[in-house]
């Protein structure tokens, strides 16, 4: 791939070491989110690894009232991401859970406090972490589409997501990127929520799904798979031939199958 | 005094863990926080006090009519009463004084009944920020005259603009030395949102606000 | 008022099904939201400002109890009384004696929480008063014998038609026989009704935005003037207020304020700001001759110590439930108590008992919308979870959804099995979804495909590819 930005010089000590902290949901339902994340982060310098020991962040305890397991959880990511430069994960929300809330669980003072901390401090949704943090203003990517973008709570409120995806979006070749009403109003995923109280969450899902129809747009994009997979599953299940992928394998230019679709 | 508020009491200093009343050297200072009230941050305006008050006022729906002298104030009335074709017989506040009312007008100085039409106050100040004018009660400004009648015309003088709450405020102490039984800050008519979000003016209180703005 | 807070789901259901409310929640979204938002907007101080309010508000907690003895010692000045309750049932009965010593046989009452917290109402209607709420929706809703379902704009889910149809049964006895659907006929013929109640009340009753310490003023902020014909018009004035109600001085409030207007109803300040501090004085020609402040703890000194202490700092305003997807899906009366949304969903399980009300915490997606616009900061989401462990740890939790936890943490916990039980799992799913991408129907995961198709996965997961990749470029 010609024309990515490159930060540092290619001698390999001098480039970042990034940890990918694939999520649970790309690991399992779409791996091809994680290379696409690892493609990006190589073009734009980084070297990068991916921790064999990782599972999941431990979301679905801490939020599920079981602090005693989700420290467990922590714990074991905490160690398995220290060696690195940097923690990157294609999600707003499991970096978010690493970032905001990993700190959180330890008294503070504690050892693991501040060890906790001090991975919080280097830990970025990828999106994010191409834009603020390696500058990348664009990518060379094509994708024929109208799109709309779906801000994922987790990354717009704790991690600041917005802008970036939006810019580097714009640099993709023959993609348009149209707003949709209250794009930063929950789909109803909310991790167990959506099980938990499938009504509720179906209410959600499909007013974000008339706002993603409203705009007329055949693709639509977001930074967080939880989010993508419900919106996908709902649109599929109404009939509705909207296709939707995560943003980086747009920006990879590796979007082939969307979420839900069949083998080609 | 009540076992319960002893007992919130100490629920209270539990939670703070303390033991008792806060020590006397913090009291102090406390005190002297209340004594000595200080106004925070103060937004910004963007005009004069009076044409800020005017335009906020007249954003709220409220009436403003602008005059040089006191001895307007009775034609507005009047006028007020044609528009909206109301009986010449007011109630204006007792201590209400230097207006020369016409003698169309049958003018009664008291407290407000239920079917008076139209009262007529005196405004203590006018707060250029929101538009809200401040009336207090008092032998000489019954508090009833700025909620039951149908039409409520206040008279303000443009001396007694502020630009802020804060400020008028500063001059209640500085004038008054104690709290009145009421304090009313008023902001346009009276008005609901009630009825599916609708906003719709005169609910319970007055329908019109007419604030007549006084130069002199 | 009892608490329906256990039957979450079932009253869920029945917001979810009900047209008339899907449509006033549509209405309530775009109308609160982009009016707050313009209100906002337009000042350019409001951030300093909120962070100033939340100061005067922890500032004012970490002293609670010398700012409530000030303002205790200031209405006494005043000649006024203020009453001390622990608990709901103690406020009620302070509030039946002050009526029953005046002799009252009316009490009109203007919009409050606490009084809906102490449930008032049936208090007094069981003592042989007659309580008339006055506040528009309140009045709507205590005709129609419902709870609020919005602490700004209780009777937001009644539409036009059903009021009018509310108003045409009840009004006939005051001589008004014709239904009218017109919002300003209705607030007409209610303007005419509710008048000659203010009139002929002994006691109004009003709650409290504010309670200020420096001058032993209690504040109501209204839109309507029905909280001043409440609280002037009566022989005696009663004020129900929680504790955390009380600032130190009139520019602290004054400050508050400016946040409070914009995030409850994008206004700069609401139409009436009304101080009341003490009786009428001598010489007044009208206002109450008697004057009650009620301070409410019901649990409220207890969460200042704790976790939730932040909750504290909460001025009603509403705004994180106009902000909340669930709260416009369900509606509020699915909460089944006072307080609804995200602030509702920590104050009920802490006022009325977790294993009561614990559906609330749970039903929230923790998207943290109510958050970023809490004009005091409150960390909703954080506090929603907070419950959700304190549920966990008193074992409240459905045993059902408590073992798939356990068990999926025990693996989570242990890589290697991870790995082994999901990519063997993955690989099942792979193929029963090659067909169509996609899986219309899962056992035990009727949640999500009873209304969504699951995405299928690859088939392989990522980490047993990247561990390919890793020997391949070996
Ligand atoms: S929690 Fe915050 S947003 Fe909600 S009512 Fe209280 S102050 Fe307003």
């Amino acid at each position: 791939m010609p024309n990515r930005v490159r930060q540092s010089p290619d001698d390999a000590t001098a480039r970042p070491r990034v940890g990918l902290l694939v999520t649970c949901l790309v690991d399992l339902f779409r791996p091809a989110v994680g290379f696409a994340a690892v493609r990006l982060l190589e073009d734009a310098g980084c070297v990068v690894d991916v921790p064999a020991v990782q599972t999941c962040c431990g979301q679905p305890a801490y939020n599920g009232g079981d602090s005693g397991n989700a420290r467990a959880i922590a714990k074991r990511t905490i160690e398995a991401f220290e060696p690195f430069d940097y923690v990157v994960a294609p999600s707003g929300s499991c970096a978010g859970m690493l970032r905001e809330h990993y700190p959180r669980l330890f008294p503070t003072g504690a050892g693991w406090h501040g060890r906790a901390q001090a991975l919080a401090e280097r830990t970025h949704e990828l999106v994010s972490f191409l834009a603020d943090v390696l500058g990348v203003r664009e990518v060379a990517a094509r994708f024929e589409a109208d799109a709309t973008y779906h801000d994922s709570c987790s990354g717009l409120r704790e991690m600041g997501v917005r802008g970036q995806p939006r810019r580097l979006l714009a640099s993709v070749g023959g993609l348009t990127v149209a707003e949709m009403r209250d794009s930063d109003a929950c789909c109803g995923f909310g991790g167990t929520f959506c099980v938990k109280y499938p009504e509720i969450s179906t209410r959600l899902v499909d007013e974000k799904c008339a706002k993603i129809l409203a705009t007329g747009a055949g693709v639509l994009l977001g930074g967080d798979l939880g989010c993508l997979m419900n919106i996908a599953g709902r649109l599929a299940r109404e009939s509705h031939p909207v296709r939707v992928f995560h943003v980086a394998e747009v920006l990879a230019g590796t979007a082939g199958r969307g979420i839900g679709e069949r083998g080609r | 005094m009540s076992i319960a508020r002893e007992r919130i009491l100490a629920s209270v200093r539990r939670s703070l863990r303390r033991a008792g009343p806060l020590p006397e050297s913090v009291r102090e200072v406390l005190d002297r926080r209340l004594d000595a009230p200080a106004p925070n941050l103060k937004p910004a305006l963007d005009d004069d006090p009076v044409s800020h008050f005017v335009h906020k006022a007249d954003a709220v729906h409220a009436r403003i009519s602008r005059v040089s002298t006191l001895a307007e104030v009775s034609g507005v009335v009047l006028r007020h009463i044609e528009e909206h074709g109301l009986g010449e017989s007011i109630v204006a506040a007792p201590g209400l004084e230097g207006v020369q009312w016409s003698n169309r007008l049958a003018v009664e100085r008291r407290a407000a009944r239920g079917s008076d039409q139209i009262s007529v106050t005196g405004a203590f100040a006018g707060i250029a920020e929101t538009g809200s004018v401040m009336l207090l009660s008092g032998p000489e400004s019954p508090t009833t005259l700025n909620f039951l009648p149908e039409d409520h015309v206040v008279v303000l003088r443009e001396s007694r603009i502020v630009p802020h709450l804060e400020d008028a405020w500063a001059m209640l102490r500085e004038e008054r030395g104690s709290m009145p039984r009421t304090v009313n800050l008023i902001c346009g008519p009276s008005k609901t949102g009630d009825v599916e979000l609708v906003i719709l003016e005169g609910a319970h209180g007055p329908r019109r606000l007419h604030v007549i703005v006084v130069r002199e | 008022m009892k608490s329906a807070a256990h039957d979450f789901p079932s009253r869920a259901r029945a917001g979810l099904q009900n047209p008339d409310l899907v449509r006033a929640m549509a209405r309530a979204r775009t109308g609160f939201i982009d009016k707050r938002r313009a209100a906002v907007d337009a000042l350019p101080e409001y951030p300093q400002l909120r962070r100033i309010a939340r100061e005067i508000k922890e500032h004012t907690l970490q002293h609670l109890d010398y700012y409530l003895e000030r303002f205790e010692a200031r209405v006494r000045e005043h000649g006024g009384h203020v009453h001390w309750a622990s608990t709901p049932a103690e406020a009620q009965a302070i509030v039946l004696d002050v009526c029953r010593a005046a002799g009252a046989k009316r009490i009109t009452k203007g919009k409050s929480m606490v009084g809906e917290e102490i449930a008032l109402n049936e208090a007094l209607e069981a003592a042989g008063f007659e309580p008339i709420e006055t506040d528009l929706g309140e009045y709507i809703i205590q005709l129609a014998n419902e709870p609020p379902s919005h602490i700004i704009a209780p009777a937001i889910h009644k539409t036009r038609d059903q009021i009018a149809d509310l108003f045409h049964a009840r009004h006939a006895q005051y001589g008004l026989h014709e239904r009218r659907t017109e919002p300003t006929a209705l607030v007409g013929e209610a303007r005419t009704v509710l008048r000659e109640k203010f009139q002929t009340a002994d006691v109004g009753i009003t709650g409290a935005n504010f309670l200020v310490a420096e001058t032993g003023s209690s504040v109501i902020v209204t839109n309507e003037g029905n909280g001043d014909l409440t609280n002037t018009l009566p022989r005696v004035h009663v004020v129900t207020a929680g504790i955390e109600k009380v600032v130190p001085t009139l520019e602290d409030m004054s400050t508050i304020l400016r946040v409070l207007a914009r995030n409850a109803t994008g206004q700069e300040a609401s139409a009436y700001t009304t101080l009341s501090s003490g009786p009428r004085r001598a010489g007044d020609l009208d206002g109450p001759g008697e004057y009650h402040v009620v301070l409410l703890d019901n649990g409220r000194s207890q969460m200042l110590g704790n976790e939730f202490h932040e909750m504290l700092r909460c001025i009603r305003c509403g705004a994180c439930m106009n902000h909340c997807p669930v709260y416009h899906a369900v509606g509020g009366h699915a909460y089944g108590w006072v307080y609804v949304g995200p602030m509702g969903s920590v104050l009920t399980p802490l006022m009325v008992g977790l294993d009561e009300a614990r559906d609330l915490p749970n039903a929230c997606t923790l998207n943290g919308r109510c958050r970023e616009v809490c004009p005091m900061e409150i960390p909703l989401s954080d506090m929603i979870r907070k419950l959700r462990e304190r549920e966990f740890d008193e074992r409240l939790t459905p045993p059902r959804t408590r073992l798939g936890l356990r068990a999926w943490a025990f693996a989570a916990r242990r890589p290697a099995l991870y790995r082994f039980v999901t990519s063997l799992a993955m690989r099942v799913l792979g193929l029963l979804g090659r067909r169509r991408g996609r899986l219309r129907r899962l056992p035990l995961a009727g949640g999500w495909t009873g209304t969504r198709d699951l995405p299928a996965p690859a088939g392989e997961t990522f980490m047993a590819a990247w561990a390919k990749r890793r020997v391949e470029k070996r």
